[in-house]
């Protein structure tokens, strides 16, 4: 029974689009979990697992919307689909934006030495308040490695 | 800031030296600045990593195309390897 109808009667027949808020869970997953997949190098340099999320939204949003309105019968979701679908797509549009546009906004660098060059030396405090000279360091080692870890994203 | 260094070594169980360059000189130094990247439009370095032999020159360095991507530590230490086979007896 339509609702339209004027009738006023609730149809109790139509289920719950249960495969639009799946869809809509999984790409919200994928959206703000970069920061606990960012942990293993494999799913940090590559946001597989943010991809895999975003797919499996993105599915389960395209049958909950066949379902909305190619079974309208049988399913809800005209209202809400759409607009689930819709913020699965800004969701997986902005990450897609930052991780590969913004992230990528590096300064070229052309001055940093090269291989073969002399790692120009210096002298900082370290984590005690001490001195401590580059050249220090590469004396009394077999190899230094000069992390520049950035300390933020 | 040294301090905050030394907490957060302490806290992450690290062994190895944390230098600070409040004032980014040594990013500069080494052309590596990205300005008003760091939190509140801060300066601060884009990621980048070095090997440095016992002479003071550079055998290895790392500047990512992304900043979510860094050398992993496999990479360094097989950087070492070939360092130290070049090294010869």
């Amino acid at each position: 029974m339509d609702p339209a109808d004027g009738g006023g009667k609730i149809d109790v027949k139509r289920s719950w689009n249960w495969s639009l808020w799946i869809g809509f869970l999984f790409a919200l997953a994928g959206f703000l979990s970069y920061t606990f997949f960012a942990q293993f190098p494999v799913t940090r340099d590559f946001p597989w697992a943010n991809l895999l999320l975003f797919a499996a939204g993105g599915i389960f949003l395209v049958l909950g919307l066949f379902r909305a309105f190619g079974k309208a019968q049988v399913y809800r979701g005209k209202l809400f689909g759409p607009i689930l679908a819709t913020l699965g797509i800004l969701m997986f549009g902005f990450f897609s934006y930052v991780f590969f546009y913004q992230l990528r906004q590096v300064p070229p660098s052309t001055g940093a030495p090269r291989v073969g060059q002399k790692a120009p030396d210096f002298t900082l405090l370290d984590q005690d308040g001490k001195d401590v000279a580059l050249g220090d360091l590469v004396s009394r080692s077999k190899a230094v490695a000069l992390i520049f870890y950035r300390g933020f994203w | 800031m040294p301090e905050i260094n030394r907490r957060q070594r302490q806290k992450l169980g690290y062994t190895y030296t944390f230098l600070s360059d409040p004032k980014a000189e040594v990013i500069r130094r080494y052309d590596l600045l990205h300005r008003g990247a760091g939190p509140k439009g801060t300066d601060i370095a884009r990621p980048a990593e070095f090997l440095i032999d016992p002479s003071g020159t550079i055998r290895w360095v790392n500047l990512t195309e992304n900043i979510a991507v860094r050398a992993r530590p496999e990479q360094v230490l097989k950087a070492f390897d070939e360092m130290q086979t070049k090294a010869g007896p």
